[in-house]
């Protein structure tokens, strides 16, 4: 261990352990990505603000907003659907059809994903726009970066982080909207009267939205992110992804040196435009990198200096690996949909539209009635004076509509068998009883069930029916339990 | 482990460059695995300075660092049983409008309040799982081999009504020196009823529940001996704690040879007085829990038993 020097190696000057992350102050570009990425940008935000204040009516015993993630009474409603806490196979279903869509968007066309929609991406982009709006595009950014800090400098920077802040604070406030009525959490909020849960929350999402927003940016994608590297291992060669064509492209050189000499130069006159617009700060001509999150950014910026040129466009371009090798090898360049089409995509279109489907019929065929049963196991049985002997049993009856209905219990395969329940008298007791199940909630019945000495030990059904128009039903057997049958 | 400096990075004073990922080499090798020259991004660092001062700061403010007897307190004073304290009472707190309500009705109307029923029941429950199944058992069952009686049925020795079993919990059964304990005896029949007479009266006894045939011996000698307190038809006798021998439960067993054993020389179980070791409120859950077992009686304003006040009464 002797030869090492650790702290003064050979080399002139010490390896750093640690860099300063480098800002990246991209270019303004326009171009069909760009336009794409504008409309994508637009529908997610507009969808995550607005979504919590569309209302859905669903009669007086159920909230209305259209989608509310009721927490504190167990309930996810979205739109025309409701969804109980033993139902939440749904929600993992969604999560499962949300995972292969990845996987099946990953191996069609790449990191699109992360390019268009990944929330830091899309918010990003926006605080990108703010910081070309308050200090100017790329030259004038760099330059204010470099410059020292005076009055001017100071004032710009106020302003941007104050808009920075309002931004940021608006993305915690909505977030929260999702699990309360909103308009009643908005007052309560701005009036001191909401949880302490939905402040901390606001504060903890303002602050992520700052920083991963406004200053992390593309080190959350390149350090912290988990998903390019699960991606990396989908992409494949015949994946689409944005790449530069270096065959086309090699050897590079100013426009003026490639006119003097044509034979030696290719079609890149290395202006750089593609890794001034990169909002993650690459260079896409070194080739696929863990840093390029696919926004095509580049293609647009690419294009235009090659149509101004006069060379014809997709020197960088959405392109697979195999067709890549394919056309540096002379043959004709396959328009990229074809790409699109292949068995993985294809099988993983069909997973995931199977489990949609599997799940909508679900959704379609569901009771909103349904009972449980839970017979006491101690005592399992009770011999009463007459000789007669009763079993207990603790009913669950779930009634999914959000109104109260009557529900009819019926004992079944249990001859002479007659029952009471807590709120029936003993007196009372039959083999139907009817109890009335509140809105949308699970009603608790204690059910004594007496049958005549002699009775066998066996199997025997309850039934419960709603005594509405839909007469929806559900039965469960259960055990009767006797003195004969323990001995 | 040696780690040798490559020789191509001395000396030369130039970085030689990794091919595939035009990275540069640090200089370091270890068996012929070379460092590459990927600095960490300096907010990394950062990160680690925050965490560490977040960490000193913990350790100061909660109780950190194990030492012989305690861990070091923490200038919050903070502890784990101390939050689960400040739970309880919070809790407690929340009950105490239960408990005002509860103190309010009369143990009798409880069932006329179905919110405050549910609520003394589940009360009553946790209450019975530490003071009352260590003879009754956790499903109220009793046992029959043991003569602890089945709270669940609808046989009671003493009445089934919330306040009935309210009185019966509170005073106890057969506790000296306590005056208003529930008690009764039953004299021995040792060296009194033996041989066949004796045989005669148990086949008689069985015979009132259905079982067997009588005699007219075990007849006369049930008449002369037991029909005071037991009744003619042996429907037993709350007021004086009689148990009904017409019916098909046995605290002490339904064979001959017990029955027979329970004239000779009677087992009389006992309960302790409750009042005094539980609350009022405590009680009166406890009574509406074995009340709500599936064997309560409805209260009848004028009570079988004198001891059983109804409120009008007091």
């Amino acid at each position: 261990m002797s030869s090492v020097d650790w702290t003064n190696p050979a080399e002139p000057g010490p390896s750093k352990l640690f860099e300063k992350s480098k800002n990246v102050h991209n270019q303004r570009i326009d171009g069909p990505f760009r336009r794409f990425k504008w409309l994508v940008m637009v529908l997610t935000l507009a969808v995550y603000y607005v979504t919590p204040w569309l209302r859905w009516d669903r009669g007086p015993y159920a909230p209305d907003q259209a989608v509310l993630v009721d927490l504190a009474g167990r309930r996810f409603y979205m739109f025309g659907i409701e969804i109980w806490p033993h139902e939440f196979y749904f929600v993992a279903g969604l999560l499962i059809m949300a995972g292969i869509g990845l996987f099946l968007v990953t191996s069609a066309v790449g990191r699109a994903w992360c390019g268009y929609a990944c929330p830091q991406t899309v918010w990003t982009d926006l605080l990108q726009h703010v910081d070309r709006f308050i200090d100017g595009d790329r030259n004038a950014r760099v330059r204010l970066d470099a410059a020292p800090w005076s009055a001017k400098k100071i004032s710009k920077r106020a302003l941007k982080w104050s808009i920075y802040l309002v931004i940021s604070f608006w993305t915690g406030g909505a977030w929260i909207m999702y699990f309360a009525d909103a308009p009643t959490l908005t007052v309560d909020f701005w009036t001191g009267q909401a949880a302490f849960v939905a402040y901390t929350t606001v504060a903890i999402l303002t602050m992520t939205t700052f920083v991963l927003g406004g200053f992390m940016r593309e080190q959350v994608c390149i350090y912290m992110c988990p998903w390019p590297r699960i991606q990396t291992a989908m992409l494949d060669e015949k994946s689409l992804i944005v790449t530069y064509k270096d065959w086309r492209g090699e050897n590079r050189g100013s426009l003026k040196k490639a006119q003097k000499d044509p034979e030696n130069f290719g079609d890149c006159i290395d202006c750089n435009q593609c890794v001034a617009v990169c909002p993650t700060g690459i260079d896409i001509r070194e080739g696929p990198q863990i840093g390029c999150i696919t926004c095509a950014l580049c293609i647009d910026a690419c294009d235009k200096v090659m149509a101004d040129i006069g060379r014809p466009r997709g020197l960088i371009d959405y392109a697979t690996l195999e067709d890549c090798e394919k056309e540096a090898a002379g043959e004709e360049p396959r328009p990229a949909w074809k790409a699109l089409l292949r068995p993985r995509t294809i099988a993983y279109t069909l997973i995931w539209c199977s489990i949609g489907l599997a799940m909508l019929f679900a959704l379609g065929v569901r009771s909103h009635t349904e009972i449980s049963v839970s017979p006491d196991r101690n005592p399992p049985f009770m011999l009463m004076s007459d000789g007669s002997v009763r079993n207990s049993y603790t009913l669950k009856l779930r009634n999914m509509e959000s109104r109260p209905r009557e529900m009819a219990i019926d004992i079944e395969g249990l001859p002479g068998a007659v029952m009471w329940t807590d709120t029936i008298r003993r007196e009372d007791a039959a083999a139907r009883q009817v109890v009335t199940a509140g809105a949308d909630q699970t009603h608790t019945v204690r059910a004594y069930v007496i049958a005549p000495s002699g009775t066998a030990q066996g199997d025997f059904t309850f039934k419960v029916t709603s005594r509405d128009e839909q007469g929806e039903s559900d039965s469960v057997e259960t055990r009767f339990a006797t003195p004969e049958g323990s001995q | 482990m040696m780690a040798n400096e490559h020789p191509d990075s001395s000396g030369s004073g130039k970085k030689r460059i990794d091919e595939p990922t035009g990275t540069k080499f640090v200089g370091h090798e270890w068996d012929g695995i070379e460092e590459l020259d990927t600095p960490m991004p300096r907010w990394w660092l950062w990160c680690l300075y925050a965490s560490i001062v977040w960490g000193i700061v913990y350790v100061i403010l909660y109780p950190a660092w194990p030492m012989v007897e305690k861990a070091t307190e923490g200038t919050l004073g903070w502890t784990s049983r101390g939050e689960l304290a400040q739970d309880m009472s919070l809790a407690d707190k929340e009950r105490a409008s239960f408990r005002a309500q509860l103190a309010e009705i009369p143990t009798e109307r409880l069932a006329d309040n179905p919110a405050v029923m549910q609520q003394a029941i589940a009360g009553g429950h946790a209450a019975f799982k530490v003071n009352c199944v260590q003879c009754h058992g956790s499903g109220a069952a009793g046992s029959q081999g043991l003569g602890y009686p089945n709270l669940a049925d609808d046989d009671w020795l003493w009445g089934g009504d919330l306040k009935a079993i309210e009185y019966t919990i509170a005073h106890g059964i057969r506790q000296q020196g306590h005056d208003e304990t529930r008690s009764s005896a039953m004299p021995p029949y040792a060296g009194v009823i033996e041989g066949e007479r004796l045989t005669s009266l148990v086949d008689h006894v069985m015979s009132l529940s259905g079982n067997g045939t009588t005699n007219p011996v075990g007849a006369e000698i049930y008449d002369v001996h037991c029909t005071t307190c037991h009744g003619a038809n042996g429907e037993g006798d709350r007021p004086q704690g009689a148990p009904n021998l017409a019916d098909a439960i046995w605290l002490y067993g339904d064979s001959a040879a017990k029955i027979e054993r329970q004239i000779l020389a009677p087992r009389m179980g006992v309960m302790p007085n409750w009042q005094g070791r539980l609350d009022p409120a405590t009680i009166k859950m406890l009574a509406a829990y074995v009340h709500s077992l599936g064997g309560g009686e409805d209260f009848v304003e004028v009570a079988a038993d004198p001891a059983v006040e109804t409120d009008e009464q007091r």
